[in-house]
């Protein structure tokens, strides 16, 4: 949709008089974006899907299989090692979120970025440096049911965030539902997710009232938990990966989506949107 | 006012308020043991100096064990919650609940099958967890009360900020010079007593004073 014509270099910083037919773009934009054209038929084959969390449970039932897991150390002097992790998931969260994002797009590649671990002194380090890596892998989707209050870590994440904006790295992360500032929540280039009550996996509303832009489900839901146990539970961060797992499943059959594109075919199939004219 | 005069006014203040921030603290949790119905509800201080969550007040099962104890800041659901500043609801854990905290668990004799754990943010800081330990399961948790939970998580945050707050204040006092320590306690024990006792006590001092001059 949005890839340019071959043999023709792409304007950076200006268009100059007479290069617009280099911007020319095909486009296969439907009249009216919906739910089947969005992601009909897509198992979210070919999405490679970053949980960074906790750690993940690899042989859990309901996790089906990570490709490949990391966990991120912070040394003395504050620099940033991304290690194979032998862990696992070091209390259930990642596990639950992987689980979720699996349900939704049972056939996307899972991975895990565990950011925990390293104490409380070096978490923001760790969440930073975590992510930092996790957008030079290129993973497509990037789940982050986390956020830190820390504003000394506020510029460094949003320039991370619009990076992976421009890479075609889409971050989904939860929203506070404390009335306190955290981040990356509240940048522009992220989707960011509070929760609603609905028990409709795929129910999920646009908000025109942001920061918060989407409410997915995250109250009471069954979730996968350490030991191959389950859980029932809730909070924003099990709405965040509900839209992980969508947009896995949109990206599984548009790949060529830029996040922004994503962004507003997430907008046009919500439930409050889409219904409208139904 | 001289300084050592001020620092005596001081440290009266800090030495006595202490204990009267605990029982905020412990009064914070027994609401919110009691408005959840649960079990049992307990809140974690972040201990910066050895990175760590020490349960400092606890309501309901457990109460008699856990004070004191420590776990490591960033394993289990606390410290998840503590690390990432997100509240999370976890009900009736099935098959292995194997969840973060279980050693503690095991060694207070009580081993819940659901808890909330909200974070207690001051300012920019978090500075613990609020736990609500095994809420009734019939009732579906709903986003008002997730909402409720972010209520007294302000309360318990200020309640467990003034306390870390006197002990900083206590131990800057402790490690001063060890005369003004001493002036310290004497002026808490003063301000603690009553009747004839505290009589006799400011006699004494203004006769001590007087001597001084």
């Amino acid at each position: 949709m949005s890839e340019p014509a071959p043999g023709r270099p792409l304007p950076a910083w200006s268009l100059p008089a007479g290069t617009a037919e280099s911007l020319e773009l095909p486009t296969e934009w439907p009249g009216r974006v919906t739910r089947e054209w969005a992601w009909g038929g897509s198992t979210g084959k070919g999405v490679r899907v970053c949980i960074l969390d906790s750690g993940v449970e690899q042989d859990h039932p309901l996790v089906g299989g990570v490709e490949g897991a990391v966990a991120v150390e912070v040394g003395e002097n504050d620099e940033v090692n991304v290690v194979e992790d032998t862990e696992g998931d070091l209390c259930g969260h990642g596990t639950a979120c992987a689980g979720i994002v699996r349900s939704i797009a049972p056939e996307c590649s899972l991975y895990s970025v565990r950011v925990l671990g390293a104490g409380f002194t070096g978490s923001g380090t760790a969440l930073l440096g975590g992510l930092r890596w996790a957008v030079e892998q290129g993973f497509q989707v990037i789940n982050m049911s986390l956020s830190t209050t820390k504003s000394q870590f506020a510029g460094m994440l949003h320039e991370v965030a619009d990076a992976a904006y421009f890479r075609r790295t889409v971050l989904v992360a939860s929203a506070h539902n404390m009335p306190v500032e955290s981040y990356p929540w509240r940048f522009s280039s992220v989707i960011s997710v509070g929760s609603h009550e609905e028990t409709e996996a795929l129910t999920y509303f646009y908000n025109p009232n942001p920061p918060v832009e989407f409410f997915a489900r995250g109250v009471d839901v069954e979730v996968a938990w350490l030991g191959g146990a389950k859980a029932r539970s809730t909070g924003n961060s099990f709405a965040t990966p509900h839209m992980s797992g969508i947009c896995a499943l949109v990206l599984g059959k548009h790949p060529e989506l830029t996040p922004f594109q994503l962004k507003s075919t997430l907008y046009l199939t919500a439930s409050n949107v889409e219904d409208l004219d139904d | 006012m001289t300084d050592d005069q001020l620092k005596a006014a001081v440290a009266a203040g800090v030495l006595a308020s202490e204990g009267a921030h605990r029982r905020l603290l412990q009064a914070t949790v027994e609401v919110a043991r009691g408005i959840f119905s649960a079990r049992a509800s307990s809140v974690f201080l972040y201990d910066e100096t050895t990175d760590e969550l020490v349960f400092e007040a606890v309501a309901g099962e457990g109460s008699e064990t856990l004070i004191g104890q420590r776990i490591p800041s960033s394993t289990g659901i606390a410290g998840w919650v503590l690390v990432t500043r997100q509240p999370i609801v976890l009900e009736d854990v099935t098959q292995d609940p194997r969840w973060g905290g279980q050693e503690i668990a095991e060694r207070s004799g009580y081993i819940p099958k659901g808890l909330m754990a909200v974070p207690l943010l001051h300012e920019e800081d978090a500075v613990g967890v609020l736990n609500v330990l095994d809420r009734p399961q019939e009732a579906r948790f709903s986003l008002e009360e997730m909402e409720l939970l972010g209520l007294f998580a302000n309360q318990a945050a200020i309640a467990l900020d003034l306390l870390r707050r006197a002990r900083r204040a206590k131990a800057v006092l402790e490690d001063g010079d060890s005369d003004t320590a001493a002036l310290a306690r004497l002026a808490a024990q003063l301000d603690s007593l009553e009747g004839p006792r505290r009589t006799a006590g400011l006699e004494l001092l203004n006769a001590l004073e007087a001597l001084f001059k």
